[in-house]
C-alpha cells in the first residue's frame, strides 16, 4: 500500500509495524476536544506537529463529537494542516463513523489518505456505495469487522465478514486488495466476563488468517482498548499494550494506533507482571485475570516512577548512558556524557564505546520486535544530542593538530531513506581524522549528491541507507556516476548493505573503486587508501577490484549455469546404481532406537572446533587459528574460557545429549523417492520425497539426488538410515542463569558449546553406525580429525543442507523416528528444530555415496515436486524458493 | 465508438508519440486586437476580452484550425484543444461563465476535423486530439490569504461541477483524450478525477485520460508542496494513460523528475517541457535546434512515452522532436 501526504508512505510486506497518530482525535484526548470546542485552531496544530516528530507516520483525526459541527471541523482542521509542510508530509487517516464528516475529509486533502471506517453494518448497499466513493475520492480504507448482526466478537465472525467485505469491494467494487486494511477489533481483555477471555487471542488469530488468506490486505487496530479494565493503573496497561503489540505484530498486524507514551519497552516489563499479563492476553489459564487483578494492585504507578529514577541514577555510567538510549531520556544525557568523556583519552571515544553501546542494544531490541519505531527515535534524538554535546570538543581536538585536511567527503543517505544515525556517525569519525565532511543529510536525490560532488571537487562519496530499497537507489546513483564519466569513488554503508550487494549488483556498474564498509571504525583506512591510490599506483583499488571480482563471480557460481535439462532428461542422467546384493551389507540392527543419554566426556572428543569460532567472527581452522597474529591471542583465550565452561557444564551435569535413529529396508522408485518400509512386516511406512540435480552436465557426469544411492532394482535388498540427535536439553536454563546476570559472554558460550556437542553428537553415532548398529564398516579406525574431514565411507546429509535443500524432509524422519515422543525434539512450523542445538539426517551406506550441492532447479520439476509432496505450486515455491 | 485506450495502448508500446506545441505562443503570433478577439458576436459585449485565448474558438475559429494544422503538418500525433481555461471556474474572469459549454465543444469540433483531415490523408499514422483541461486560476488546498491559512477561495464541490461541464462538452465534441494538465494543486486535479469518473459513469464508457503536473522550481515539488512520488501516488487511483510532467520548466531542468515518474509510475508516461526558461522579457527563446539536442538527451534516458511542448514551443520545435523520436524505442512500462 502506498500512501501519500506531501511524501509518500510506502507500506510494504517487509515494512516495520506502522505507527498511526491518535492524539488528534477528540474521542480519545479531552485536551484536543477542549481545543477544537474553544476553537484554538492553533495549538490543536502543536498537537499535531507533537506526534509528527513523535514518530506518526499517519495522522489520525476524528471529530466525532456531539457538541461539535463535526464537517466544519474536520475541513477547517484539514485545511490548516495543508498549510503546515511539517505536519502535511505524512498522510492523513480521516477518521469518523459519519459518513458526512470522512466525505468532507475526502475533499480536503490533496495526497492519497485513509477512511477510517466502513463497514457492512448499514448492509452491502451501503458499504458498496460508500466504497465506490472512497475510491473516486482517491483513497484506501479500514474495514471494521463488523456486519448487519452487529460487531465481530469471535475467531470465526471476524474472518467471516472480513472475508465477505473482502470479496465485495475486490470482486464488485474493484478496490485494489492492497488499499484495503481490516481492523478486527481489539476488544478489552480481564473485564472478569468469561466471554471475553479469547478477545486478544482472536483477535492474533484473525489477523494472522486475513494476512494469510486475504492477499494483499493489511490489519490494523486501536491497542489501547485492550486495557481498558485497567485504565487509571498505567503500569500495567504500558505492559499490556507492548505485549500485544508484540503478538500482534507478530502474527500480522502491520497498523496501529498507538500512544507511544503508554507502551513500555517488551524486554523492560518485569518478568512477573508480563507473565500475568500474556496469561490473560494468550488466555493461558482459568485464574489468569484474578492473578493479573491481584497484582496489580500491589503496582502503585506513581510512587513506583520516582523510585524507579533514583533506582537507575545509581547504575554504572555504561548502564545509565544505555538506559537513557533505550528509555529516549534526555534529562541526563549530558552530564553523562561529560562524567564519560573525563574518563577516556578523546572526546571520540565516548561516542566508540559507551554511545554505541548503548546505540547496539536499541538496534537489537528493535530487530527483535521488541522496540517500536517511535521509541527508536527517541533514542536517536537523545544519541544527537550526546553527539551535539560533544562536538566542540571533537573539533577542538582536531584544531589542535594543524595537519591539512586529509580529504573531501560527501556524506549522504539516499533518497527514500531517513536513516541517519549510522551514516552521522561515520561522519564524526571521519571529520575526527581530519576528513573534510560534507554532509547532504537525508533523503537525498542522486541529482543533487552528483552535483554537489562536482561542485565541491569531493574525492570521496558516502551513501548510507537501512530500509531495502535504499539499496537500488544506490545501484541507480552508481549508474549514474558511470554514464556521466564521474570518477569519484563510492564508499557504501548502512544496516541492509552487505558485501554481497556491494560485489554482485554495485560494483558492476562502476568505472570507479566502490567499497562497502559497515564498520565506522574502518572508514577511516579505507577513505584514506582511497585518496592517496594514485600515489600507490592504485593498488588498493586494484586490491578491492579483485576482492569483489572473485567474491561476485562465486556468488554467482552457483546461478550462473541457469541451463537446465528437463526433470525426465535429468532423470535418465542418473548416478547409476549397480551394487550387487553382495556389497550391500545388512544391518545388525534395523527398526528405531532410542539413546537416551551420551556421556559428554566421550562427546567433547568429537567436537570440530573451527565453526566454534566462526560464531564469535574468528576465522580460521583449529587449531591452526592459534597461531594468526591478529586472532590468536583471543582465540587461544576464548578456547580456554570454553574448556572452562565445558568442564563445569559435564561436572554439574548441566546439558544432556539424546539421540533417536532408525535403519528400514528400502528402495528408490521411478519418481526419485526413497520408499522406506516396516522391516518386520515390509509394509510401507513413508517416503522420502528427494529432488535433483537439473543443470545440464558435462559428459559422463550423473545429475546426482540422493535416491540415486538406495538401489531401485527389486531384486537387490537395500537400507536407508535416518537420525535426530540433540544438545539442547538444559542449554536455556543454564544461559539464562548468565542472562540474569548480565552476563552475555558466558551465555552466549553455552549456546555456542552446546551446537558443538550436538554435531559432536552427530559425528559420534554416525560412527556407532558404521561400526556397530549397521556394521557396513565395522573395521574403521579414524582420528577425530579425520572425521572431520569426512574421510568415513557413507554420508549422513542433513534435510536443508546443499545435498537435499527441503526442510520438509524433516516431517518425514520424524514420523518414522517418532522423534518428539521418543526424545522430546520438536519442530517449528517453519521447521526448524528446538532445543536450537539439534541436528537430524538421513544414513546412507553405498560405498560411493558422497556430499554434493544440488543447485537450483527449473519449474518442472518444482511442478512435479508439489505433485509429489501433494502441496500447491505456491507452498512448494515457499519451501524451496532458495533453490529455484 | 473506438476504444481509444486500447488503440493509444497498442500503438504506446510500440512508439513514442509526439503531442503538440503551445497554443498561446502561437496566438501570439497572430497579434490579435480588442476587435478581433470580439468579432461580429462580442463587438458590444461590456467587459475586455483581449487575453481571453479560449474566445478564439469562437470568433477566430480559422486561426485556431490553422495552428493545430500547422502542427499536425509538423508530425504531432496529439494535439490538444484551445480549452485550457474553458471552465467556469476561469471564464469568470471575463464573465463568460454561461460560454463554457459552446467554448469546449466548438473547440473539439475544430481540433477533431483538423485531425480527420490528416488521419484521412495518412491512415497508417492516425492523429488524436486531447481535451485540455487547466488546473484554473483558484486553488483548493491552499489559502490566497496568508493571513487566515484555512480560508479557500475554491472548493472542492465547486471544481467538480465547474469540471463536469467542460468534460461533458469536451467529449460531446468528440476528443479522443481527456488531458489534466500543468497541475500546481493536486486536489483540483482529484477534483477533475472525481468529475471525469462521475461523466463516465452517466455516458456509459470511457476515454484514456492523461495527467500532467507541474514541478514549479528546482524545490523538485509541485506548488502545492508534494514530490514526485506523492504527486504521482495521489492520482493513480483511475486507470491513467499516462502521468507526468509539463510547463515551467525546460527538457534539461525536468529530466531529473522524469526520470522519477518512470521508476515510481505503472503507467505510460508524458513530458512536455518549455522551449528552455523564459528570457528576461518573458519570451521563450531557445530554438528548436538547442531544445532538439536537450530532448535527444531526454529520451536516451528511455523515461518517456509521450513528449511534446509546452510554453515557447512551436512548430519549429515539434518538427525537430518528431524526427528525433524516430531514433529512440518507447519506454518500457
Amino acid at each position: 500500500m502506498i500512501l501519500s501526504g506531501l511524501e509518500v508512505l510506502n507500506i510494504r510486506d517487509d515494512s516495520n509495524f506502522i505507527n498511526v497518530g491518535e492524539r488528534t482525535n477528540v474521542t480519545g484526548s479531552k485536551k484536543f476536544l477542549r481545543l477544537i470546542e474553544n476553537k484554538k485552531y492553533s495549538e490543536a496544530l502543536e498537537v499535531a506537529r507533537d506526534q509528527v516528530e513523535g514518530g506518526a507516520q499517519i495522522l489520525d483525526v476524528n471529530m466525532d463529537e456531539g457538541l461539535i459541527d463535526g464537517v466544519e471541523a474536520m475541513t477547517t482542521f484539514l485545511n490548516l494542516i495543508a498549510s503546515e509542510p511539517d505536519i502535511a508530509k505524512i498522510p492523513i487517516m480521516i477518521d469518523s463513523s459519519k459518513w458526512e464528516i470522512i466525505e468532507a475529509g475526502l475533499k480536503t486533502v490533496q495526497g492519497k489518505s485513509v477512511v477510517n471506517s466502513i463497514s457492512l453494518k448499514e448492509g452491502e448497499e451501503e458499504f458498496i456505495k460508500h466504497a465506490k466513493l472512497i475510491r473516486r475520492y482517491g483513497a484506501a480504507v479500514i474495514v471494521m469487522a463488523f456486519d448487519e448482526m452487529g460487531q465481530a466478537d469471535n475467531y470465526e465472525r471476524r474472518i467471516q465478514i472480513c472475508e465477505r467485505s473482502y470479496n465485495i469491494l475486490v470482486n464488485q467494487v474493484n478496490f485494489p486488495p492492497e488499499d484495503i486494511i481490516f481492523d478486527p477489533n481489539i476488544f478489552p481483555v480481564a473485564t472478569g466476563m468469561e466471554e471475553h477471555k479469547k478477545n486478544a487471542i482472536d483477535f492474533f488469530n484473525a489477523a494472522k488468517w486475513i494476512r494469510k488468506n486475504l492477499h494483499g490486505a493489511s490489519v490494523s487496530g486501536g491497542v489501547s482498548n485492550v486495557s481498558f479494565s485497567f485504565r487509571g493503573n498505567n503500569k500495567v496497561r504500558e505492559a499490556m499494550h507492548s505485549s500485544f503489540l508484540y503478538h500482534a505484530v507478530k502474527h500480522g498486524m502491520n497498523m496501529g494506533i498507538v500512544n507511544p507514551t503508554m507502551l513500555e519497552i517488551y524486554d523492560d516489563i518485569p518478568k512477573d507482571l508480563l507473565e500475568y499479563v500474556e496469561d490473560v492476553l494468550l488466555n493461558r489459564r482459568d485464574d489468569a485475570t484474578e492473578r493479573l487483578l491481584d497484582f496489580a494492585e500491589t503496582v502503585s504507578n506513581n510512587i513506583d516512577k520516582a523510585e524507579k529514577i533514583v533506582e537507575w541514577r545509581a547504575f554504572n555510567l555504561q548502564e545509565r548512558i544505555s538506559h537513557s538510549l533505550i528509555k529516549g531520556i534526555d534529562k541526563y544525557i549530558d552530564e553523562d556524557v561529560e562524567e564519560a568523556r573525563l574518563l577516556v583519552d578523546r572526546p571520540l571515544q565516548v561516542i566508540e564505546t559507551y554511545l554505541m553501546n548503548g546505540m547496539n542494544i536499541v538496534g537489537d531490541l528493535f530487530g527483535d520486535g521488541k522496540m517500536f519505531l517511535p521509541q527508536v527515535v527517541k533514542s536517536a534524538r537523545v544519541m544527537k544530542k550526546a553527539v551535539s554535546y560533544l562536538l566542540p570538543y571533537i573539533e577542538e581536538e582536531k584544531s589542535d593538530d594543524k595537519t591539512s585536511s586529509a580529504g573531501k567527503i560527501l556524506m549522504a543517505t539516499v533518497k527514500g531513506d531517513v536513516h541517519d544515525i549510522g551514516k552521522n556517525i561515520v561522519s564524526v569519525v571521519l571529520g575526527c581524522n581530519n576528513f573534510e565532511i560534507i554532509d547532504l543529510g537525508v533523503m537525498v536525490p542522486p541529482e543533487k549528491i552528483i552535483d554537489e560532488a562536482i561542485k565541491n571537487n569531493v574525492d570521496v562519496i558516502g551513501l548510507s541507507g537501512l530500509i531495502t530499497p535504499s539499496l537500488d537507489e544506490m545501484v541507480y546513483l552508481a549508474k549514474e556516476l558511470k554514464k556521466q564519466k564521474i570518477n569519484i569513488p563510492l564508499l557504501i554503508g548502512g544496516a541492509t548493505t552487505s558485501k554481497a550487494h556491494t560485489a554482485v549488483k554495485i560494483f558492476p556498474e562502476c568505472d570507479f573503486p566502490v567499497v562497502h564498509v559497515n564498520d565506522a571504525s574502518k572508514a577511516v583506512g579505507v577513505a584514506a587508501s582511497l585518496i592517496n591510490d594514485y600515489k600507490n599506483d592504485n593498488v588498493f583499488s586494484k586490491s578491492i577490484e579483485k576482492e569483489y571480482e572473485e567474491f561476485r563471480d562465486k556468488f554467482l557460481g552457483r546461478k550462473k549455469s541457469k541451463k537446465f535439462a528437463t526433470i525426465l532428461d535429468a532423470r535418465n542422467n542418473k548416478f547409476k546404481n549397480k551394487i550387487n546384493q553382495s556389497e550391500i551389507c545388512i544391518p545388525r540392527l534395523l527398526g528405531v532406537k532410542v539413546i537416551e543419554s551420551i556421556d559428554l566426556n566421550i562427546l567433547k572428543n568429537y567436537i570440530d572446533w573451527s565453526p566454534f569460532f566462526s560464531t564469535w567472527g574468528l576465522h580460521g581452522k583449529f587449531p591452526k587459528i592459534f597461531e594468526f597474529e591478529a586472532t590468536g591471542k583471543e582465540a587461544r583465550e576464548l578456547y580456554d574460557n570454553a574448556q572452562i565452561m565445558l568442564k563445569k557444564i559435564i561436572k554439574e551435569n548441566r546439558l544432556k545429549s539424546k539421540a533417536v535413529f532408525g535403519i528400514f529396508p528400502a528402495r528408490t522408485n521411478q519418481n526419485d523417492e526413497i520408499e522406506v518400509y516396516d522391516p518386520t512386516n515390509k509394509d510401507l511406512l513413508n517416503k522420502f520425497i528427494c529432488l535433483r540435480q537439473q543443470t545440464v552436465k558435462a559428459t559422463n557426469i550423473p545429475n546426482l539426488s540422493i535416491c540415486d544411492f538406495i538401489s531401485s532394482d527389486e531384486k537387490i535388498n537395500d537400507f536407508v538410515g535416518c537420525f535426530a540427535v540433540s544438545s539442547g536439553f538444559g542449554t536455556d536454563e543454564f544461559a539464562k542463569i548468565y542472562e540474569d546476570k548480565n552476563d552475555d559472554y558466558n551465555s552466549i558460550m553455552i549456546k555456542a558449546l552446546a551446537d558443538r556437542l550436538a554435531e559432536a553428537t552427530a559425528e559420534y553415532l554416525h560412527e556407532k553406525v558404521r561400526k556397530e548398529y549397521w556394521g557396513y564398516d565395522s573395521g574403521e579406525n579414524l582420528t577425530n580429525s579425520e572425521l572431520i574431514a569426512e574421510k568415513y565411507k557413507g554420508i549422513r546429509p542433513a534435510p536443508g543442507y546443499p545435498a537435499c535443500p527441503d526442510h520438509l524432509e524433516k516431517n518425514i524422519i520424524w514420523n518414522l523416528l517418532d522423534v518428539e515422543k521418543n526424545i522430546g525434539i520438536k519442530l517449528t512450523e517453519s521447521l526448524a528444530m528446538w532445543p536450537a542445538s539439534s541436528v537430524s539426517g538421513y544414513y546412507f551406506s553405498h560405498p560411493e555415496s558422497k556430499y554434493f550441492g544440488l543447485g537450483k532447479i527449473d519449474t518442472d520439476q518444482l511442478k512435479d515436486y508439489a505433485k509429489r509432496r501433494n502441496i500447491s505450486i505456491k507452498q512448494a515455491k515457499k519451501w524451496l524458493n532458495p533453490i529455484l | 465508438m473506438k476504444d481509444y485506450t486500447k488503440i493509444l495502448h497498442e500503438i504506446l508500446e510500440k512508439r513514442i508519440l509526439v503531442l503538440d506545441g503551445a497554443m498561446g505562443t502561437m496566438i501570439q503570433g497572430y497579434n490579435f486586437s480588442e476587435q478581433d478577439y470580439r468579432g461580429n458576436r462580442f463587438k458590444d459585449y461590456e467587459y475586455l476580452l483581449k487575453g481571453n485565448n479560449d474566445l478564439l474558438s469562437i470568433t477566430q475559429p480559422k486561426a485556431i484550425r490553422e495552428i493545430h494544422e500547422s502542427f499536425l503538418e509538423a508530425g504531432a500525433d496529439i494535439i490538444e484543444t484551445n480549452t485550457f481555461s474553458s471552465t467556469t471556474v476561469a471564464m469568470a474572469d471575463y464573465h463568460m461563465e454561461d460560454l463554457v459549454y459552446e467554448l469546449n465543444f466548438e473547440s473539439a469540433k475544430i481540433a477533431v476535423q483538423a485531425c480527420k483531415k490528416f488521419t484521412d490523408l495518412n491512415p497508417q499514422k492516425p492523429r488524436f486530439v486531447a481535451g485540455s483541461i487547466g488546473p484554473t486560476n483558484k486553488t483548493a488546498s491552499m489559502s490566497p490569504d496568508v493571513n487566515d491559512p484555512g480560508f479557500r477561495a475554491i472548493t472542492f464541490d465547486e471544481l467538480v461541477i465547474s469540471y463536469s461541464e467542460q468534460i461533458e462538452a469536451l467529449i460531446d465534441g468528440g476528443v479522443h483524450i481527456l488531458l489534466v494538465e500543468t497541475i500546481f494543486d493536486t486536489l483540483n486535479a482529484k477534483a477533475a478525477l472525481f468529475a471525469i469518473s462521475g461523466v463516465f459513469e452517466k455516458i456509459g464508457y470511457e476515454l484514456p485520460i492523461m495527467v500532467s503536473g507541474t514541478i514549479t522550481d528546482a524545490s523538485g515539488r509541485t506548488l502545492s508542496g508534494q514530490t514526485t512520488e506523492a504527486f504521482i501516488t495521489s492520482l493513480s487511483h483511475l486507470p491513467l494513460l499516462t502521468i507526468g510532467f509539463n510547463c515551467a520548466l525546460g527538457a534539461d531542468l525536468m529530466l531529473p523528475y522524469m526520470k522519477r515518474v518512470s521508476r515510481f509510475t505503472n503507467f505510460f508516461t508524458a513530458a512536455f517541457p518549455n522551449a528552455g526558461l523564459p528570457n528576461a522579457f518573458g519570451e521563450y527563446d531557445e530554438s528548436s535546434s538547442q531544445m532538439g539536442e536537450k530532448i535527444r538527451k531526454f529520451l536516451d534516458e528511455g523515461c518517456v512515452n509521450i513528449i511534446g511542448g509546452c510554453c515557447g514551443t512551436t512548430p519549429d520545435h515539434i518538427k525537430v522532436i518528431t524526427e528525433i523520436v524516430n531514433d529512440f524505442k518507447p519506454r518500457k512500462k
